[in-house]
């Protein structure tokens, strides 16, 4: 039994599928830890996994791709800075505003620019010279035979710990989250530092939803993500808002989803339906965990009022 | 003294301005958008109105689109009143779904016409169940709701799947098309259908006799049900000391907790309620629309996405119960007009997805100049008080 949940093959699809949680939550985490909760991740994804696919079907170019998505991720990323930081809106709902434009927006170009089921060739697999060939226990075909966007994800993990603890810059993320008003007493710039957060994170989902479109399915199609990105929002909670939890918590989920696309192939015997479910059952329950943390960023969701 | 009440009475009008702003910006967006997509907007939006309102059939068909987004909405404004966002209207409409659809099934004519009231019943308690237990999460384990809702809803979604595969599945259908759907609910059981009288005068006018407005169409007397409990939440909201706590709650929950009011109950409650509401949308489309409870596998196959539209209507609304009647018939027609307008202008009908997204953001977007101009009026009203203040000192005591 456990030799046959833990095959080279489904750990291998589990680093492949932890893509794009790992990019999206990481993103996500930066705008939380500065007090934005942005909502509207899912909606950004899209977006972004609709423009890099249309950038790349019709140009052939991954790096025009690439930059599809991280210029249309950054947009939807400035302008929910704007609705949350400027216009001080409530981010739960604004959020969910973003997510449905989002939705709305990708299927309508598809239908507009592409209209048929299309596929591309996208992120070709990288074989790292020497570590690909690895035969022990599988490390080869589990670690290093995958596409470019997998290993940056995995590098991002440790670079944006670095940013939030080791730079002056983090600490000021995370004083803004947990402080407005004593960081901007100290002359920090909690606007500012806000946006830029929030423009990270866009496009940090942006190059997630590039992520599923041209590199693991290869295809376009309405509401592509199918809630990914609200599963993102939830592991920021369930990783404490530090990286490394965040890489736990997506590791986890794609394992999870990992084992579902192979439940029958292994031979567990239970309907699909609840395998599709388990993701979702294990999130709410991660959530109540997660919830009494106190790493919890104090003023997450509230926006700030000079001299309130 | 006149002049504060006319102040007042324009107050009004302007609380309802920045929503109407909104309205305009989107639709300057969406014209926009169709002038890039090189379709003329006086085109599209012709087609649109048609077809929302053109015949009796398509405002019959508007009508029928915003009963179950009126149910929704309405149980929105008690959950944002109360400080719940409450994204899992989805969710709950399954739920009520479920629950309705099963007990029609049930029951049969074995209770003769308490099958309506008892199915009714049934979808509105496993709406409110499905409901309270996010509101549960929340107030009891901090978990945030949004996300634990959207989580709901896939999950029930799921679950939905599940049944209707197994052992809610039509026996009729039982391995032939495979389509998951339930048997259909016996005549007994369906809510009947709405048509209006037209008074002599007006069929004078038109020069008709006898007309029966909505007679052939699918219009049914779930919409009055939905008017009804409009008007019943409003009381409930504003009229009753349940609703004042609901609402000081979502006001300030540090202050209704001084105020000796339980904000962990009244944080249930809200979400219980809310959900109960979604849980009617779901219960009243099986008994007044489709008498069988069918889906074609994906997540909002079966709810038509009203429960997230529900939340945009409640929004547009401006979170009153008796604002989102009028309003869940303005989505109602625009999702039903994006029909012909996709048909005959060859636009896709996500269209009015990504407006309805647009317009939650210019309606949330917009709060902040209400805020401002209370700020503004209360600055004000504090100086008028301060001027009046040596002349009553003035006064002998």
């Amino acid at each position: 039994m456990i030799e046959q949940i833990f095959t080279a093959s489904v750990l291998a699809s589990t680093i492949r599928l932890a893509t794009p949680y790992i990019f999206a939550s990481i993103g996500e985490a930066f705008g939380q830890r500065s007090g934005v909760l942005n909502l509207g991740v899912d909606g950004i994804m899209l977006m972004g996994a609709f423009a890099s696919f249309y950038a790349v079907y019709t140009t052939d170019s991954l790096v025009l791709g690439l930059l599809a998505a991280i210029l249309v991720g950054g947009l939807m990323g400035l302008a929910m800075a704007f609705i949350s930081v400027t216009l001080k809106a409530r981010q739960g709902i604004s959020g969910i505003g973003l997510y449905l434009f989002g939705l709305g927006m990708s299927e309508l170009l598809y239908q507009e620019l592409i209209g048929t089921p299309k596929s591309v060739a996208g992120f070709p697999r990288i074989y790292i010279p020497g570590l690909s060939d690895i035969e022990f226990l599988g490390i080869g075909e589990i670690f290093f035979r995958h596409n470019l966007l997998v290993y940056v994800a995995f590098a991002l993990v440790p670079v944006a710990a670095f940013v939030f603890n080791r730079t002056p810059f983090g600490l000021m993320i995370r004083a803004v989250g947990q402080n407005p008003e004593a960081a901007d007493a100290m002359g920090v710039n909690v606007a500012k530092v806000r946006y830029i957060t929030v423009i990270v994170g866009g496009v940090l989902a942006g190059i997630a939803g590039a992520s599923l479109s041209t590199a693991l399915l290869k295809v376009f199609q309405q509401n592509l993500t199918a809630g990914l990105g609200f599963i993102a929002v939830a592991l920021v909670y369930f990783g404490g808002w530090r990286p490394y939890g965040v890489l736990a918590g997506a590791l986890l989920f794609s394992f999870v989803n990992a084992l579902q696309l192979q439940i029958n192939a292994i031979g567990i015997d239970i309907p699909s339906e609840f395998a599709v479910m388990a993701p979702y059952v294990i999130t709410i329950i991660a959530l109540i965990f997660a919830a009494k943390r106190t790493e919890k960023p104090t003023a997450l969701t509230r926006p700030f009022e000079r001299g309130g | 003294m006149a002049l504060s009440q006319f102040r007042v009475r324009t107050g009004r009008i302007f609380d309802a301005l920045p929503v109407g702003v909104a309205l305009l910006l989107a639709l300057v967006v969406a014209s926009g958008l169709l002038i890039a997509l090189q379709v003329s907007p006086v085109t599209a939006y012709t087609a649109l109105l048609e077809g929302a309102v053109g015949t009796e059939n398509a405002f019959a068909e508007t009508l029928v689109k915003a009963i179950p987004i009126m149910f929704v909405a309405i149980g929105i404004c008690i959950a944002f009143r109360g400080g719940v966002v409450n994204i899992g209207g989805e969710g709950q409409m399954i739920a009520g779904a479920l629950a309705g659809v099963t007990t029609a099934l049930v029951l049969g004519e074995s209770l003769g016409g308490l099958v309506i009231p008892l199915a009714i019943g049934a979808g509105f308690l496993a709406g409110a169940l499905y409901g309270g237990l996010a509101g549960f999460l929340k107030a009891y384990f901090d978990v945030n709701e949004i996300l634990s809702t959207i989580m709901l809803n896939q999950i029930a979604a799921q679950m939905m799947n599940f049944l209707l595969n197994g052992i809610l599945l039509d026996p009729a259908e039982a391995g032939l098309n495979n389509v998951p759907k339930t048997a259909r609910i016996v005549r007994m059981a369906e809510l009947p259908r709405l048509s209006i009288t037209l008074p002599d005068f007006v069929a004078d006018l038109f020069n008709v006799q006898n007309v029966e407005l909505f007679a052939r169409t699918r219009l049914h007397t779930g919409l009055l049900v939905a008017v009804l409990l409009a008007v019943l939440t409003y009381v409930l909201l504003w009229r009753t000391s349940i609703g004042y706590r609901i609402r000081a709650v979502g006001q300030n929950d540090r202050a209704a907790r001084y105020a000796g009011i339980h904000v962990r109950r009244y944080t249930v409650l809200a979400m219980f309620l809310s959900g109960g509401f979604a849980g009617l949308a779901g219960v009243v489309q099986v008994l007044g629309l489709q008498y069988r409870l069918q889906t074609d596998g994906s997540p909002t196959g079966f709810t038509g996405s009203a429960g997230f539209n529900g939340i945009v209507a409640a929004l547009f609304g401006g979170l009153n119960p008796l604002g989102a009647i009028p309003a869940s018939v303005f989505f109602g027609g625009l999702l039903v007009g994006a029909q012909k307008m996709q048909r005959e202008v060859g636009v896709s009908a996500s269209l009015i997805t990504a407006i309805n997204g647009i317009i939650v953001i210019f309606v949330v977007s917009s709060q902040i100049f209400v805020r401002r101009r209370t700020q503004r009026r209360l600055s004000e009203a504090e100086q008028v008080v301060n001027e009046a203040q040596p002349e009553e000192m003035r006064q002998p005591i």
